[in-house]
């Protein structure tokens, strides 16, 4: 028996698919969790499907600047992972939890 | 150096008191007393001396060319073409005041180192004096109506802080402050005037708008000059905007007899002449001053007969004398106007410094009721308050007759309608004059003594002097008479209050008539009035002298013996009911009182509780709810909560992709 395998190419549009469902499941995730380290991950969901939106283009587009951007995005996205975790672990030392809705001191 | 290099210097007039009242502001209390106020005497002394050398510096140049001014500096040069220079104006009418201005001020304050003695605010007197003088210098040497507006304003200030100088007194406080706001009135009037001015003429120099004005419409320049007249009834006190003066009597009795001889009153006259244009062409205008001034002389000086505080006869005289002025000014003898008030300043400062020289004596008593034969104990005091006292009345010679006489000859012969009218009222004022002059001699000087005569019962009296009188009921020390520093301005002021009048005699002769030619380069276009005849002129004069003596006679008569045992003046059964009209100065300060505290401070309360209150605060306070309830709805938003914003960033990214994307779809 022969696994019917269709050949066909993976095209930029199945590229863009995925990242769009990478980018929704993060925004949904970001929304409806109210664990911050979960929240924070669908924010690094979100970021790596822009992240892949960005070298699918630059394939299509033949045009390394797409490819430029990912890693200042990496870097950015690092930094910015050393930052958050950091506050994360502050209010967990302060509060014994993480819930975000529990952190609502700036309340107008 | 040149006459005009001299006259540059002029600025050291009204700089050198200035300078004198910010020294004893500032150190006052460590100059101490007795040297504060020669401080002050002695600036002004120079000042007055700076005065004589721009008077010689004047009087060499040649007739014509006697106009210098001054420019210190640029003080406005604003958008729109307005630009006022600080200048001086020296000619002969600025010269002419600021010479008697700081000639007698310096007597007056030599005259309150004595009479202030001991006061706890001795060096802030002599600041405020010298300011005072600083402000009138600056009023009359000004160049354009703003820089006298300045000084004008000074004085008004001046004046309100030496009125309630002594402002324990409620009284004096209350009495300030009503002089302040009557000026106020005045000035609205003069500001208008300024206004009008520069919006017709595009200037305020002196210079410039009096060459400009007969370029103007008739009924404008009367406007201008109207308005000018309500800022001069202001300060000169005439009706109905006297009521001031009367009650500025609360001062110490030195600033009573600045206010009345040198500074202040003066100037509502000075303005007058010195806008004389706009007079001689504004019609209607001169008839109002004349008649203003004929119905202030006539009414004050009936007022003056039936009153018994030394100091409030002297202030009705006042009031009345400057009534004469604004005749004189009305029918259009300005040169008049100027040689009464010189004469004027120099016997009304002296009766000021005598009546003063007599409280002081008398310790603070002030009802005439209560003096009588003070010959004997003051004898320089009495002697120069005789003089001044037939100088006012027309005793041939002396300097009240002349300026008077001129003025009711002046009245006489002007094509003035009515004139024969104004000359009448005149000499009923002068016959007045000399009757309540006679009287308060009588009852001071001579007649009996009653100095611990009780006084009658007030009753509803309302005069607010009897309180301070009061107190000193049944005091029975000895009148004496007044230290040198109070008897030496008294007997310069005699002096010149008998030759005053040899500034200008009443004949063409230039060297005899000095001060009318002399004013002529000031007064250009005003016109003179001549006597018809020699023997006309003769015949008004004879007129004169025999009513001043009769009101000398019948003054005698009435009150050769003093008064009697129960005080009752002899003149009031002959007045009957009238005596109380009189004696409350014809209801005017009444009707006034009960005018303001009705429908004005029924309107003024509607104005601060209706419209401020609830008006303009109420925008202003309405702006604030409002902005703080629509904070209070937002504040809603900040919830805190880090999904909530999320949740609002991921709405806006939708609404910004939704937007592009319609974009797109459509273009």
């Amino acid at each position: 028996m022969s696994l019917a395998v269709r050949a066909s190419p993976i095209t930029t549009e199945h590229y863009l698919i995925v990242a769009g469902l990478l980018f929704t499941i993060g925004a949904v995730g970001l929304l409806v969790r109210r664990n911050t380290l979960i929240m924070f991950m669908c924010v690094e969901l979100m970021l790596n499907a822009v992240n892949l939106t960005f070298v699918a283009f630059a394939k299509e587009m033949n045009d390394a600047h797409g490819q430029a951007i990912v890693f200042f995005t990496l870097v950015v996205a690092a930094a910015e992972v050393a930052v958050g975790l950091a506050i994360i672990v502050a209010i967990f030392r302060r509060r014994q939890g993480v819930t975000a809705d529990d952190v609502d001191l700036l309340k107008g | 150096m040149d006459a005009r290099d001299v006259l540059d210097l002029i600025w050291v007039i009204p700089t050198l008191p200035a300078l004198g009242a910010v020294v004893l502001l500032l150190f006052g209390k460590r100059i101490g007393e007795p040297a504060s106020g020669w401080l002050a005497t002695g600036l002004l002394g120079l000042s007055f001396l700076a005065s004589l050398g721009a008077f010689g510096a004047l009087q060499s140049l040649p007739g014509e060319e006697r106009v210098h001014e001054y420019v210190w500096f640029s003080w406005f040069a604003g958008t729109g073409g307005f630009r006022v220079d600080f200048g001086f104006l020296a000619d002969p009418l600025s010269i002419t005041m600021i010479l008697f201005v700081t000639g007698i001020a310096t007597l007056i304050h030599l005259y309150a180192i004595g009479y202030m003695h001991g006061d706890p605010r001795f060096a802030r007197f002599f600041a405020y004096l010298n300011l005072f003088v600083a402000s009138m210098l600056v009023l009359v040497l000004g160049s354009s109506f703003l820089v006298t507006f300045m000084g004008w304003e000074g004085v008004g200030l001046c004046s309100y802080l030496l009125i309630s100088f002594w402002f324990e007194r409620n009284s004096a406080a209350v009495a300030g402050k009503k002089a302040f706001v009557t000026n106020r009135v005045g000035d609205f009037g003069f500001m208008l005037a300024m206004f009008l001015i520069f919006s017709e003429l595009g200037s305020l120099d002196y210079t410039t708008t009096l060459a400009a004005a007969p370029g103007l419409p008739r009924g404008t320049v009367t406007a201008i000059a109207l308005l000018l007249f309500l800022g001069a009834m202001g300060k000169s006190a005439q009706v109905p905007l006297h009521i001031w003066l009367p009650d500025a009597m609360e001062g110490p009795t030195p600033v009573s007899a600045l206010i009345h001889a040198a500074t202040m009153v003066t100037a509502g006259v000075f303005l007058v002449c010195r806008a004389h244009v706009f007079f001689d062409l504004g019609g209607a205008a001169n008839d109002v001053v004349a008649w203003i001034g004929a119905i202030t002389a006539l009414g004050a000086a009936t007022v003056a007969i039936r009153q018994n505080d030394i100091k409030r006869v002297l202030a009705y005289s006042t009031l009345s004398q400057l009534g004469y002025m604004f005749l004189a000014a009305g029918v259009g003898s300005y040169g008049a106007a100027i040689f009464h008030m010189v004469t004027h300043a120099f016997f009304k400062a002296l009766l000021f410094l005598a009546a003063g020289s007599v409280i002081h004596g008398m310790h603070h008593e002030q009802d005439m009721r209560r003096m009588g034969a003070l010959r004997k104990l003051m004898p320089i005091t009495a002697a120069t308050f005789i003089v001044g006292w037939l100088s006012i009345a027309g005793v041939p010679g002396l300097s009240g007759f002349w300026s008077k006489d001129e003025i009711l000859a002046k009245a006489w012969f002007s094509d003035i309608t009515g004139n024969k009218v104004l000359w009448l009222v005149g000499i009923v004022t002068a016959l007045l004059t000399a009757f309540y002059m006679t009287r308060q001699v009588w009852l001071v000087f001579l007649g009996n003594a009653r100095w611990d005569a009780v006084l009658p019962a007030e009753g509803d009296h309302g005069e607010k002097l009897d309180d301070v009188a009061t107190h000193h009921q049944g005091h029975v020390t000895e009148p004496h008479e007044s230290p040198f520093t109070m008897t030496f301005p008294l007997l310069v002021l005699c002096g010149l209050s008998i030759v005053g009048g040899f500034l200008s005699l009443p004949f063409t002769d230039p060297n005899l008539e000095f001060l009318g030619h002399w004013l002529d380069p000031s007064l250009e276009g005003a016109g003179h009035i001549e006597a018809s005849s020699f023997l006309a002129g003769l015949g008004l004069s004879l007129v004169a002298i025999a009513v001043g003596l009769a009101g000398i006679a019948i003054g005698r008569a009435m009150y050769r013996r003093g008064l009697p045992d129960d005080l009752v003046d002899p003149m009031e059964p002959r007045l009957g009911r009238f005596a109380k009209v009189l004696e409350r100065a014809w209801f005017v300060d009444a009707t006034v009182a009960r005018a303001v505290s009705g429908p004005v401070t029924w309107f003024a309360n509607l104005l601060a509780d209706g419209v401020d209150r609830k008006v303009i605060d109420g925008a202003v306070n309405g702006t604030g709810r409002a902005f703080r309830e629509l904070g209070d709805g937002l504040r809603q938003l900040q919830t805190g909560r880090v999904r909530n914003y999320a949740l609002a960033i991921m709405l806006g990214a939708v609404a910004l992709l939704g937007w592009f994307a319609t974009r797109v779809a459509w273009s």
